[in-house]
């Protein structure tokens, strides 16, 4: 299966074939082949604020401990001792100078340098060669606290990989006071299906008023016409002026934001009903008057979905990411963030805006996400028909206009249109058919 | 008309971040209260949704933490529902469109290793064990923590105001967490 015919076999304009969401063999092949040879989403710096700070992550199925050492650097180094190969960490998350693995005593610093072994003159060789520190990630970056890493040496910048997409994820940034935000844990989910099926879903338009049915009616339940959540995408979503667009390397954007009227507060009238809704928009009301409006927008879900292949997606305030575990096991991670505030452009309001964002975000897990995973997990039990082989992406494809080719070079379609999704296999099908340079250093 | 603001959140974080060892010696109360336990196991099990909320008062927090003893002001959580929401919640499993629970899930959950503590005048803190095991589209999974429950006396009986769900595992990733713990 190293050919690239193999794959020309798998991925076709109009359609995959199941067993790329099936078979364990591909699986195993895009652990190093799309996880191995593309920045990967791993943290948020946030979760690491201070030296020493740690949190575990994994790259792809390789176990990783995200490190910042005691001069702020960032480290992703492999969570496996060079001894006998055990896992050195096996708390989530702290703060540590040094790790020492459980089994045999051997010591390493946050940076990965072996600190020592036990009982050294019982070993003949120099613990100084560097062949005993922990393996490690060659290049961590971040992207405005993003943290990503890449195994290929002969992958572009991180910058460069993210190319186009920065723009929207500059504008989620910027839209929060100081540019940024703070993780504070996360809905936790998971599914037993293959995780491109969370990937092919990122930006979606298709599945909405059908997946979503239920919490569509429960946001709306208390109005006359339905105005709340996505109900923008009731009746005909492909008229409607949001879009989908493809941005190269996998990576796409669901722009919803053009449904929205352009002024303050607009945004949080989309909201449905929240705990604390009443007495937090009138306190921030009280305090902001007819500033209000912008505080308020930051309490609810930013109609965007920026979608970075592999692994990340950030939608409203959330930061998802997708682990996959095997071949027909993924987690997927809707890690929450609020607002800070150290300038005070908030007028004071910050722990009101935090005290809506939090029960706002736990809303689209816990209504919304959960239906889409049970279709994951009903596809995945599709696919078990062997014969059957073919999976449609087809929508929009062959109609004339209906995709356009916009001058960055970026590719721009109708809310339900799977041009996004055709276009990230055919960078799949590119991945998994080139080799990449793959390294550790140590 | 939600009534959660700071002085609840304030009040919800003390009430369940200490538990006092001196358990209340009534039987009478202590068997009131373990019937109210039972009781809502028994109608979550059976689906009446309905009735599991008339159990509830007209002010409650049905509260599952994303790490244990996570505070609702700091993080998010499995589930922090006011009265609204959860209505809201049953409203949406009534749908028949909610995809998770359609098919619905078969529960049955074991509730035991309750004891009771004193609050106020009117209210007792009661904790207790559980093991739910769910069948769900060929597939069973078992879902085991400890419940907290602020109870309050009123009108003849012993209201929900507050339910606190702490899974085992309430900072890893579920499979499926659709159902009403
Ligand atoms: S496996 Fe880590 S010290 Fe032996
Ligand atoms: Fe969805």
């Amino acid at each position: 299966m190293n050919t690239s015919t193999f794959f020309e076999g798998l991925v076709h304009e109009d359609r995959v074939h199941r067993s790329i969401y099936t078979d364990a063999a591909i699986f195993e092949r895009e652990m190093t082949h799309i996880f191995g040879a593309v920045w990967v989403y791993l943290a948020h710096e946030s979760q690491i604020p201070k030296a020493d700070d740690f949190i575990t992550a994994r790259l792809g199925l390789r176990p990783l401990i995200v490190t910042r050492d005691a001069n702020g650097q960032i480290h992703a180094l492999y969570n496996r001792c060079t001894h006998r190969g055990a896992r050195i960490c096996r708390t989530e998350r702290g703060n540590a100078r040094t790790f020492q693995c459980a089994y045999h005593g051997w010591t390493y610093f946050n940076t990965g340098k072996l600190r020592g072994v036990p009982w050294p003159e019982g070993y003949a060789c120099d613990f100084k060669d560097a062949k005993f520190n922990l393996a490690q990630v060659p290049r961590v970056e971040s992207y405005r606290g993003f943290i990503f890493g890449t195994l290929n040496l002969d992958a572009p910048s991180l910058s460069d990989y993210l190319g186009l997409i920065k723009k929207p994820i500059d504008e989620w940034l910027d839209r929060h006071p100081g540019g940024k935000v703070e993780v504070r844990e996360a809905n936790r989910l998971k599914f037993k299906g293959n995780w491109k099926l969370a990937y092919d879903n990122a930006a979606d338009g298709y599945h909405v008023v059908f997946s979503h049915r239920s919490l569509l009616e429960m946001e709306n339940r208390m109005q006359e016409d339905p105005t709340k959540g996505m109900s923008f995408y009731m009746g005909k979503p492909d008229e409607a002026p949001m879009y989908v667009q493809y941005f190269g390397r996998g990576h796409h954007f669901k722009d919803k934001r053009p449904n929205v009227a352009k002024r303050p507060g607009a945004l949080w009238e989309l909201e449905a009903a929240h705990p604390g809704m009443e007495h937090f928009e009138n306190s921030i009301r009280k305090k902001l008057g007819e500033k209000a409006g912008r505080a308020l927008d930051l309490a609810a879900a930013e109609p965007v979905n920026i979608n970075v292949f592999p692994n990340l997606s950030i939608l409203g305030n959330h930061i998802q990411v997708f682990q996959p575990l095997g071949v027909d096991e993924t987690d997927t991670t809707w890690y929450a963030t609020v607002v800070v505030d150290e300038a005070g452009e908030l007028g004071g309001t910050v722990e009101d805006v935090n005290a809506l964002r939090l029960r706002t975000q736990e809303a689209f897990p816990n209504f919304g996400e959960v239906d889409d995973a049970a279709n994951f997990e009903e596809i995945q039990r599709g696919l078990a028909a062997c014969e059957d082989e073919w999976v449609y992406m087809h929508r929009g494809l062959g109609i004339p206009g209906r995709v356009r080719n916009e001058p960055d070079g970026t590719l721009k379609a109708p809310a339900t249109d799977e041009v996004f999704m055709r276009s990230h296999m055919k960078e799949w099908k590119r991945l998994m058919s080139t080799e990449p340079r793959i390294s550790v250093v140590r | 008309m939600s009534y959660v603001d700071e002085t609840y959140y304030a009040q919800l974080v003390r009430d369940f971040s200490a538990w006092p060892d001196g358990e209340i010696g009534d039987p009478g109360t202590r068997e009131a209260c373990r019937m109210v336990l039972h009781r809502e196991a028994r109608l979550l099990d059976q689906r009446r949704f309905e009735d599991w909320l008339a159990l509830y008062a007209a002010q409650c927090v049905y509260w599952v933490p994303a790490t244990p003893g996570g505070d609702p002001r700091r993080e998010v959580a499995v589930a922090f529902d006011d009265r609204r929401r959860l209505e809201d919640r049953v409203y949406r499993l009534r749908t028949g469109h909610a995809w998770s629970q359609a098919p619905a899930s078969r529960t049955v959950r074991a509730v035991s290793n309750i004891e009771v503590f004193p609050h106020s005048e009117a209210g007792v803190m009661v904790r207790s064990n559980f093991l739910l095991s769910e069948w769900r589209a060929g597939e069973k999974q078992l879902w085991s923590g400890w419940c907290g429950h602020r109870l309050r006396y009123r009108d003849g009986r012993y209201e929900i105001e507050v339910r606190q769900v702490n899974l085992i595992d309430c900072d890893q990733n579920l499979r499926n967490p659709s159902i009403l713990l």
